[in-house]
């Protein structure tokens, strides 16, 4: 069994009248960032908790390299996690932040100096914490994560309070991580935040998961992939495409729009029923669309109410 | 990654090395914020410093019977222990060189009651009515010499007890019980061989029990011997005591088969104003044919502190630096565990550390043993500093032994140790801080506190049920049961036992231990 994946469960959690997860089901594989997407209130959080022993679901399991987590002997030697950038005991350095944990997971000294040099504190390395930025809280907390080297890495909202800078150093470290053959898992409500970096998606919006898919694919099966044409014989194009299982559009007299194949699938069709086109351009989705696309499609049951709650 | 060379995940690595990771995380934790650090020593610091304040500003008077007062306290006798001793009587007797017997029959004790308290002048408490405490006492004695606080041995009747066989004050065996009376007499012997001195009761002088024996080492060869009659202050009717007289008829006093040897005299012993130990008068004796009719007043016992004397002890200047002290290690025990539920800190601690109890135990052994520390430093310099600086002002502090100063100071200890990790535990439980430190100064402070500044039987229970009890441990003042005594609060008497009453507090801490380490396994972190 690999060490590095997270597996979610059916987890079903409540906090008194909030269903705060209801059903989340979902895998982080190895070696890829898991973008954990979804807006304010939707159990994002929650689920991390959940995943780190830390709250207990009502129904449901997660699992760790194969093991609930209260069964890790060290635990974080197995999972690194950023649960939350602020909690830090002020008047501590953040040295001495690191020292207890390093204690605690029976790791050397030399780790805690090795992590401030990797997210870059380690000048401030004998100041207090409660002096840090909310960037440098991310860092440091970011250290904490990787203190004891772990293959799995969960990451609550790392961009938070993060300069331009600080996003791209970030990036970065997420990608060197995951292509070290880690698991992340990577929480964000802007989907713009993960697109470059994410491998894998998990879309959740009020405790439901509403997507879980590779990137490509989901780009890919989203509604919104369109294939702009030209033609001067609308009418042969829609008939030709529509019987190669595409959805088309008569937009007008010189142009179609077809969703549900890909232009490369257009082009052949139209081409071996010798119709004639000008121009074939893709209209590809980005992820925010995407995200908006599942987001909205579960306003129905109020995912909007509960994003303007949150706000 | 490290991981893939990590043992496998659920064999490994004992319990106990897994409970000293997280000793040392929490160590780590603790030492790390400077106020934490800071504000134990302030604690020992606070309670040496008000413990000096309170001991100097102690001053005591000592009122002889004539009224006048002047500061410093009357005299009490140093038992062979060191003990504080009664030691007063009247005794009719002389030198015995050698081995040898003294038989006696004694065949009345009868005695009165002052009716006045032992707070008024002798003098002027002469009206009596007639009664004989329960421990008067009238009999043989052979010690090596009158000195107030010697060694001695001696067997007697009592008001109350039976015959008793008594040495060097603490030590008692009982004899036959039932009082003396015309028609029931006691026989009394007491043997003198080498260093070997016995008691022996009959009720007809031919067939003897013995009651008891002692060795007195270094006993000289000639050694004072003789008849002795005393009564002690009686709390039947009044808290603050009755002086008392006892009267003994003996007939039949042999030594070493000779009568009465005409060299015996009678003496009055520790009856001067100086002494501590109330008496109604002097005592005296004469000779009725062939008896001896003795009257004396005083004790020869354990003393305890019988009102007169104040309640000056090595523990008595430290309660109320060690309340301000315990206060401040009770905020630093709720933060250590409610400044992390501030700050989300707890999850980073948890998702650390999953074994939750482990954490909660870690916790305690570390702010228990800080509390420890601190509260043994302070006490072991508050306790000779106060006991000093009250000596200084003329106070009369009541000797403890070493053992009971160790234990004085090692109960503190432990006593600062339980409640700053039962307050540790209310924190766990409240997870707030300021009503993690308010339920902690209510709860185990504050019953010290009211206890201390009101009287009254309720007083009692307060210190037998709530964590007020842990104060036990720093009693001073012994019980004896050879003393009828009221052993209250107010005469500086914990009702408690200090181990006893280390446990009540012990049990109040394991109750919120219960409780908070129930509620860490439920509740969300
Ligand atoms: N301890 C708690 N007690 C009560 N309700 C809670 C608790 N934690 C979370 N919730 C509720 O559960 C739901 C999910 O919250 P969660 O914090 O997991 O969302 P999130 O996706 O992390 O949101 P955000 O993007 O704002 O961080 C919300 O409705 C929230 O109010
Ligand atoms: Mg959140």
């Amino acid at each position: 069994m690999n060490d590095a994946i997270i597996e979610v469960t059916g987890l079903r959690k409540r906090f008194g009248p909030t269903l705060a997860l209801d059903g989340v089901t979902f895998t982080a594989p190895p070696g890829k960032v898991t973008g954990f997407i979804g807006p304010n209130g939707a159990g994002k959080s929650t689920t991390i908790r959940v995943i780190l022993g830390l709250d207990a679901p009502d129904e449901g399991h997660a699992r760790v390299g194969g093991h609930p987590y209260r069964d890790l002997r060290n635990p974080l030697r197995h999972v690194g996690a950023l649960v939350d950038a602020a909690a830090v005991q002020p008047s501590r350095t953040a040295r001495n932040h690191l020292l207890w944990l390093a204690r605690s997971q029976t790791l050397e000294a030399g780790r805690v100096d090795a992590v401030l040099e990797l997210v870059g504190l380690a000048a401030a390395a004998r100041r207090k914490a409660g002096g840090f930025s909310l960037g440098m809280r991310q860092r440091l907390g970011i250290a904490a994560a990787m203190l004891g080297d772990p293959p799995v890495v969960i990451l609550d909202e790392p961009f938070n309070g993060m300069d331009p800078e600080g996003i791209v150093w970030m990036r970065k470290l997420l990608r060197t991580l995951a292509a070290e053959g880690r698991a992340l898992l990577v929480s964000s409500h802007l989907m713009s935040e993960l697109q470059g970096i994410a491998d894998h998606i998990v879309v959740i919006g009020r405790g439901k998961v509403l997507a879980e898919a590779g990137i490509d694919e989901l780009l890919a099966r989203a509604a919104g992939e369109q294939v702009l044409l030209q033609t001067p014989t609308p009418a042969e194009a829609y008939r030709v495409l529509h019987r190669a299982g595409g959805v088309t559009t008569i937009i007008d007299d010189g142009a179609l729009s077809v969703s549900g194949l890909a232009a490369r699938q257009v082009v052949a069709a139209l081409g071996q029923s010798d119709v004639v086109f000008s121009e074939v351009t893709t209209q590809r989705p980005t992820l925010e669309d995407v995200y908006f696309q599942l987001t909205s499609g579960e306003a129905e049951f109020g995912t909007n109410t509960v994003q303007g709650a949150q706000r | 990654m490290t991981t893939t060379s990590t043992p496998p995940l659920l064999a490994g690595t004992p319990e106990r090395a897994r409970f000293t990771a997280v000793l040392r995380a929490e160590w780590t934790k603790f030492r790390t914020v400077r106020g934490w650090v800071i504000a134990p020593i302030m604690a020992a610091v606070l309670c040496v410093v008000f413990t000096f304040l309170v001991a100097n500003g102690t001053h005591t008077d000592f009122c002889t019977g004539t009224g006048n007062c002047t500061a410093g306290h009357a005299f009490v006798p140093t038992g062979p222990k060191g003990q504080a001793v009664a030691d007063s009587y009247y005794t009719l007797g002389g030198r015995l060189t050698g081995d040898g017997t003294i038989t006696t029959q004694v065949t009345s004790l009868t005695g009165v009651i002052s009716t006045a308290p032992t707070d008024v002048a002798p003098s002027q408490a002469q009206q009596t009515r007639p009664g004989v405490p329960a421990w008067a006492k009238a009999g043989i004695l052979l010690r090596p010499s009158t000195r107030q606080g010697s060694a001695y041995a001696a067997v007697m009747v009592t008001g109350g007890h039976g015959d008793r066989f008594q040495y060097d004050y603490s030590h008692d065996d009982a004899g036959r019980p039932g009082p003396v009376s015309a028609g029931s007499p006691h026989w009394l012997r007491l043997t003198r061989t080498g260093d070997t001195l016995t008691g022996y009761d009959s009720t007809n002088g031919t067939t003897w029990t013995r009651t008891g024996t002692a060795h007195l080492t270094g006993l000289p060869a000639t050694v004072y011997a003789g008849l002795f009659v005393t009564s002690p202050v009686s709390f039947q009717t009044s808290a603050s005591g009755a002086r008392t007289l006892a009267t003994a008829t003996f007939d039949h006093t042999v030594i070493d088969g000779s009568a009465t040897p005409s060299a015996w005299h009678g003496q009055s012993i520790g009856a001067g104003e100086q002494d501590f130990y109330p008496t109604l008068r002097a005592g005296s004796y004469h000779r009725a044919g062939g008896s001896l009719v003795v009257s004396g007043s005083g004790d020869i016992a354990p003393a305890v502190v019988q009102g007169l004397l104040g309640a000056d002890t090595a523990s008595s200047s430290l309660p109320f630096g060690l309340t301000v002290a315990l206060i401040v290690l009770i905020v630093v025990a709720t933060m250590f565990v409610t400044a992390e539920y501030r700050r989300g800190l707890i999850r980073i601690t948890f998702a650390a550390i999953p074994g939750r109890h482990r954490v909660l135990a870690a916790k305690a052994v570390v702010i228990g043993a800080v509390a420890f520390v601190i509260a043994a430093v302070a006490a072991a310099t508050a306790v000779p500093l106060g006991e000093h600086i009250l000596h200084a002002n003329g106070a009369y502090v009541f000797p403890a032994g070493a053992l009971t100063v160790v234990r004085i100071v090692a109960g503190a200890a432990a006593l600062a140790a339980v409640t700053a990790v039962a307050v540790l535990a209310v924190g766990t439980i409240t997870r707030k801080s300021a009503a993690a430190v308010a339920g902690g100064i209510v709860v185990f402070v504050l019953p010290s506190i009211i206890g201390s500044i009101s009287s009254g039987g309720a007083v009692q229970w307060l210190y037998r049920l709530t964590p007020a009890a842990g104060l036990s441990v720093l009693q001073a003042l012994p019980r004896s049961a050879q003393v009828d005594y009221p052993y209250t609060f107010a005469n500086g008497y914990y009702p408690l036992a200090p181990w006893a009453g280390f446990g009540v507090l012990a049990a109040w801490a394991a109750l919120v231990l219960g409780i908070a380490a129930v509620l860490l396994r439920r509740r969300d972190a």
